[in-house]
């Protein structure tokens, strides 16, 4: 697929892949066999006919190609873009086992961009039923579709100023435009869908409340707060979690500083800790905001790295380096408190652990300085604690995460639904959106 | 379709404010030691502001504002009528109050509108609440009246001795200690050397000292971390954890320096905004 060029693209926020022309996706989507058992179809998380779609494609029939996809995935443009495919869709696509799979991201991206499509609130019968969707990312905005689209009126209370959850404050623009989130929002309000923004579900509206007024509740707050390393020197400044310093570039608009006010914490030398696509996005970010080097720095090898394989690529090829096998055990400062250096302690690989990775061990006595003056914690996120201390009842795991029926996506409470990272724990865009479309099917049964 | 503003009250001229706004929503659950973040235009910044008082019948929160950067000075900008863009909230956990007899609130700085909501507090469940204001001069002195209308006595401290007594709030709060004998807590709001001094003077005596923390804050409902601060050895979120905290376990040190982490660019946005106004 063409890209920015490297060199230029690091230092924009502009979207790196450009997307197929239609040549190019009709030549990809031709080259889809066209299986009898689809394996595809089983490696996506919510089932996308892909096949099918696929097929529309090489007809040129692209409004069918986005029925198809739409049929079990409501937000195409997005997942082309950001669903980790070669461990989904792509990874079981037969012609893979000899040679690449078919660009099924890339042709679902393309049928999202070119497929001229809209769905008004005038042709739905309304039930005259209320759901609240308390958050407005990915699982949330697609319990929101389908009840809309299935009649009833729904109302999503969003804790920030802009709809969109983690594809807004999280996703940079140049993985995924905000344009591209703005018109499924505005698609969800043509239907009729609400938005209530500056609303804190737990705070300024409780779910006891929500459930009085209306007939159903989805909880779909995410994963929330960031995890930190637990070292000395670690509350520096310089030292920033990914999710603070991705909130202040993206949701805060920080690299239009001072036209927007938000300001970002300027690095020379940066470093970034874990390897998983929130690590890519900070490093790569670092980089158009000036960096003049950026190191990302992961306790284990590159096999293990949990990111997106086109991330790794794309961060590699815009300059950002790697440094395997190290684990930061402190953060140094300057006489001010401002980081100075990190020290990572040198690791290699022994046996595997409960994942299946070769756990990562230190090398005794092998430490080295690091010389950095911004370090950018990306190591994941926990449980969010605002909602969950304010819902008496709501049942949650060990982990603190929200308990739910697997099925219907109902938790503990009587038609209280959850779904996405306040479920599992922080996963991919696509888990949520399918637990957000499973939870709101559940609703549709009960109250279309 | 923002907040809007129905009352613009100036306390202090030209630098300090306070704002009564319409937001229902926020009143009704809004208690004292809740916070709101606001953004007051498009291009705004969100930054917390602590609630110095509410009135859920007529739908309406106070805020009290110093101007210290460009987002506070947008806001001074505005007058009453005007909305603001996004105010968000309440956030934090609410300050704990039961009644268990006296309470000496202190409050320094625009911390005094702070602490006004946590003094009223106390004394609706009728503990009875001894004040102790102060700042650098007469003039810059905020919720005299408010406050004097509240608790059971007001002290007033000035560092220039232009009005109350000349010297700092914890020259007050030292002598309180040793003749007030059934005192259950001491709740201290404002500049964090204030909230440090206040800190210092009751750890002698081990008597249970909550201090309302003013970190920075990006999201204020736990998800970046901007905000982290270190109680008792351990990193705690201001936004989510907070902001009241045991001030006998508080790194005021680490506080201090962290507020001061993006004083550069407050400051090259401030110049921008004063050129584009000059």
């Amino acid at each position: 697929m063409p890209c920015q060029e490297p060199g230029i693209r690091n230092k924009n926020f502009e979207e790196v892949a450009l997307g197929y022309t239609e040549a190019m996706a009709l030549a990809e989507a031709s080259r889809c066999l066209q299986c009898k058992k689809p394996l595809c179809m089983q490696g996506c998380p919510v089932e996308v006919p892909i096949r099918d779609f696929i097929g529309c494609v090489v007809a040129k029939d692209y409004a069918g190609a986005y029925a198809k996809i739409t049929s079990s995935n409501s937000f195409p443009a997005i997942c082309g873009r950001v669903c980790p495919q070669e461990n989904q869709c792509e990874g079981r696509c037969v012609l893979g086992k000899k040679g690449s799979p078919v660009a099924i991201g890339r042709l679902e991206r393309f049928v999202a961009d070119n497929a001229a499509t809209s769905v008004s609130s005038g042709q739905i019968a309304k039930k005259g039923k209320k759901v609240a969707c308390i958050g407005s990312g990915p699982s949330s905005l697609s319990c929101a579709g389908v009840c809309a689209k299935n009649g009833l009126d729904v109302d999503i209370y969003e804790a920030m100023h802009e709809a969109g959850g983690v594809l807004i404050y999280g996703i940079p623009s140049f993985r995924l435009p905000k344009d591209v989130v703005a018109k499924e929002v505005e698609g969800l309000s043509r239907l009729g869908v609400r938005f209530l923004l500056n609303y804190v579900g737990g705070r300024t509206v409780s779910v006891a409340d929500l459930s009085k007024q209306y007939d159903a509740v989805f909880i779909g707050v995410g994963a929330g707060l960031p995890v930190f390393l637990g070292v000395p020197g670690e509350n520096l400044v310089g030292v920033f979690s990914a999710n603070e310093y991705l909130t202040r570039v993206n949701l805060g608009r920080a690299y239009r500083f001072p036209e927007y006010d938000t300001p970002v914490y300027p690095g020379r030398h940066v470093t970034v800790f874990g390897a998983g696509n929130v690590a890519m996005d900070a490093a790569r970010t670092a980089l158009r905001m000036g960096a003049e080097s950026v190191n990302i720095v992961y306790r284990r090898t590159r096999a293990e790295m949990p990111a997106r394989k086109e991330e790794v690529e794309h961060a590699e090829e815009e300059g950002v380096a790697f440094t395997m096998l190290a684990s930061p055990i402190a953060f140094q400062g300057d006489d001010q408190q401002k980081l100075r250096s990190v020290i990572l302690q040198q690791m290699e690989l022994g046996e595997p652990d409960a994942s299946g990775r070769r756990r990562p061990v230190p090398i005794e006595g092998a430490r080295v300085e690091m010389p950095t003056d911004l370090a950018i914690i990306a190591l994941g996120t926990r449980s969010n604690p605002v909602l969950l201390e304010a819902t008496p009842g709501l049942a949650l795991n060990e982990r603190g995460y929200i308990t739910v029926n697997e099925a219907t996506g109902e938790t503990s409470l009587p038609n209280v639904f959850a779904g996405g990272d306040i479920v599992t724990g922080a996963a991919t865009v696509i888990l949520a959106m399918g637990a957000g479309r499973r939870a709101g099917q559940e609703i549709v049964r009960r109250f279309a | 379709m923002g907040t809007k503003i129905l009352v613009k009250e100036p306390l202090i001229c030209g630098t300090t404010s306070k704002l009564v706004l319409s937001a229902p929503h926020i009143a009704k659950s809004a208690r004292p030691g809740h916070f709101v973040m606001l953004r007051v235009n498009e291009h705004g910044e969100r930054i917390p502001l602590t609630i110095a008082d509410t009135d859920p019948v007529a739908g309406t929160i106070t805020i009290v504002y110093l101007v210290l950067g460009k987002t506070t000075a947008e806001l001074e900008e505005l007058s009453c009528g005007d909305e603001i863009l996004d105010v968000c909230g309440p956030c934090g956990h609410h300050t704990h109050i039961e009644k268990k007899g006296t309470v000496i609130c202190v409050g320094g700085g625009t911390g005094i509108a702070a602490m006004h909501h946590i003094a009223k507090g106390h004394v609706q469940v009728g503990n009875r609440v001894i004040g102790i204001i102060g700042a650098r001069s007469q003039n810059l002195l905020l919720f005299e009246k408010e406050l004097r209308g509240l608790v059971d006595t007001l002290y007033v401290t000035t560092d220039d001795g232009s009005y109350g007594r000349k010297g700092l709030v914890t020259e007050v709060l030292a002598e309180l200690l040793t003749t007030e004998k059934d005192l259950f807590e001491v709740v201290g709001v404002g500049p964090v050397p204030m909230m440090a001094a206040v800190s210092e003077c009751t750890r002698p005596l081990g008597i249970k000292t909550t201090v309302s923390l003013n970190p920075i804050m990006v999201d204020g409902i736990g998800m970046c971390g901007a905000c982290r601060v270190t109680v008792d050895g351990k990193t705690r979120f201001a936004c989510v954890d907070g902001p009241e905290f045991d001030g006998h376990k508080v790194d005021f040190a680490e506080l201090k320096r962290r507020l001061a982490a993006f004083r550069e660019q407050e400051a090259r946005s401030m110049q921008a905004f004063k050129q584009a106004r000059a």
